[in-house]
């Protein structure tokens, strides 16, 4: 029997993991070897075609697009998740609604539809109801241009995912807060301003962005609608110099850094929103 | 109501009925608490205590009788046999002279100390920030807490938060205070702590009801003590007279399970 001083405690070895472990970089140095032999992309033309003007335009409208897009979809989730927990039944349905369509509906086909509806409608007309006063009035292909069809269609899409995330956020709030809100003479929208929606952002902040990230990957999408983002530019290129893999590697390097500078923000969001619930 | 030469008592509940589906939580409460005075409420768990408590400020809706806080109706309007619900502005109005303070203390864990203690009178009440920040911090100190202002609730022990709790009930400067097992959640060595603020603020007059099992407090603060088991009162009166002379069988069964 040894001393019970001398006693050392020994973590367990994992050795599986040791093994796991040199097989992925094994594989993975490999795969990026073969990748360099093969030359399957030309490095020069790949270097050449980053900066190219048109491209960071296409940059730039990416960036424009999915941010305008994700404002709407915040501002609609809100508008949308409050509606949801309402006592009153029609505002209830509406919500649900809403979501259930743009919910079971593409994105992809969503984006066409409003692109589509000039073809349809030839004047974007609003009136006073059930009168001849007309306030405002223009051809609806002037109105539904390519960044307007983008709009609409990331944006109320979106609107419906970010309903629930903001959902979940409210319902995470103990109604003992609410109780406390409305016993100090807060009415119903103060406390949700005030206190629900305040606590609430700790739990709608990381989802929203990963909404976000995933916003700027499917704004792609919108190059269906000929909106002139990143991928649309790359296709452009490649359609007239054919280096399809150099220009979809240059999109992707620059989507890459887009959300890793999205990640970031995101993590100094959460550290902002997590106020007060730190343990010092 | 007042038939102007007397001041009404600060509650006055006659006949208070209140039903959760079809459960008749409350059968028809009668009380009255006079200006100044301390009421304790005391009752086995689901007796009504809780629920009668949160029918004086209508966070509970009562079904039938009336209930009188300051001589005015809290949640509703009357117009011949009729009560008409009040608009939650106007609810709103009418709570914010009643204070509460929680069990659970349901303090806003995203603002600091005087935070919690400024949020209402500078949203409610229009206080500019300035004024709310001196009158909180001078309520803080009266519980014992200037130096945690700056803390946010997750730092404070139970015993602190119920104490930031009630500065910011006193914030809004209440007439009333109401009180809901505000030492039940707390560790035994903290309750002390709460209970002498509690004890101080009746001192200074503040007309107060509470809910609480703590007996001893009761004796020694309470000007009145009253029983409910099964939604009605069965027993009220000044507190040395109910413990020690029970005149009911139910209250002495209840007393004798927790003195």
């Amino acid at each position: 029997m040894a001393d019970a001083e001398q006693l050392r405690a020994v973590p367990v070895r994992h050795w599986g993991r040791w093994v796991s472990g040199t097989l992925l970089v094994v594989a993975l140095a490999w795969l990026i070897a073969a990748a360099v032999d093969s030359e399957f992309v030309d490095l020069a033309t790949v270097r050449k075609f980053l900066f190219n003007r048109s491209l960071l335009t296409g940059l730039r409208n990416t960036i424009v697009i999915s941010v305008l897009a994700q404002v709407i979809g915040i501002v609609l989730g809100v508008l949308l998740a409050v509606m949801r927990l309402s006592p009153n039944p029609v505002n209830r349905t509406f919500s649900g609604a809403y979501l259930w369509f743009f919910r079971g509906t593409p994105v992809l086909v969503q984006l066409l539809f409003w692109y589509n509806l000039p073809g349809v409608f030839a004047n974007l007309t609003i009136a006073v109801p059930f009168t001849d006063v007309v306030l405002f009035t223009t051809p609806m292909t002037s109105f539904m241009t390519s960044f307007m069809a983008a709009l609409l269609g990331l944006g109320l899409n979106e609107g419906a995912y970010m309903a629930e995330i903001v959902r979940a956020g409210i319902l995470s709030v103990d109604d003992g807060q609410v109780e406390a809100a409305h016993a100090l003479g807060m009415g119903p929208t103060l406390t949700m301003r005030r206190i629900v929606l305040p606590q609430a952002m700790r739990v709608i902040v990381p989802p929203t962005g990963n909404e976000f990230i995933s916003m700027l990957k499917t704004s792609s999408l919108a190059t269906v609608v000929l909106y002139g983002e990143l991928l649309r530019r790359a296709s452009d290129i490649y359609s007239t110099n054919l280096r399809t893999l150099e220009l979809l590697v240059d999109a992707s390097l620059w989507y890459l850094g887009l959300t890793s500078l999205a990640t970031m923000g995101q993590w100094f969001l959460e550290r902002h929103f997590a106020k007060g619930h730190r343990r010092g | 109501m007042g038939e102007g030469e007397t001041t009404p008592p600060m509650v006055e509940a006659r006949a208070v009925r209140k039903s959760f589906g079809r459960l008749e939580v409350l059968k028809g409460i009668d009380l009255t608490v006079e200006r100044g005075q301390v009421m304790v409420i005391i009752g086995p768990s689901g007796s009504g205590k809780s629920t009668f408590l949160r029918c004086i400020n209508h966070l509970e809706k009562i079904d039938g009788g009336r209930l009188l806080v300051d001589g005015e109706l809290v949640g509703y309007r009357q117009e011949g046999e009729l009560l008409y619900e009040l608009r939650e502005a106007e609810v709103a109005r009418r709570r914010s002279r009643i204070g509460m303070v929680f069990q659970r203390f349901n303090l806003f864990p995203h603002l600091t100390a005087l935070g919690n203690v400024t949020e209402a009178p500078v949203q409610v009440l229009g206080q500019g920030r300035e004024a709310a920040e001196a009158h909180g911090m001078q309520l803080l100190e009266r519980v014992g807490l200037a130096d945690k202002a700056g803390e946010y609730p997750s730092r404070l022990s139970g015993g602190q938060q119920q104490r930031v709790a009630i500065a910011r009930a006193l914030a809004m400067e209440p007439t009333l205070m109401l009180f809901d097992e505000p030492t039940s959640a707390l560790d035994p060595e903290l309750v002390g702590e709460v209970l002498d603020v509690m004890q101080q603020l009746a001192v200074d007059g503040m007309t107060m009801v509470l809910v609480t099992h703590e007996m001893g407090f009761a004796r020694r603060v309470g000007h009145q003590l009253v029983f409910i088991d099964g939604g009605v009162v069965v027993e009220s009166g000044p507190p040395a007279d109910v413990i020690e002379r029970p005149t009911h069988e139910r209250t002495r069964a209840f007393l004798s399970r927790v003195l």
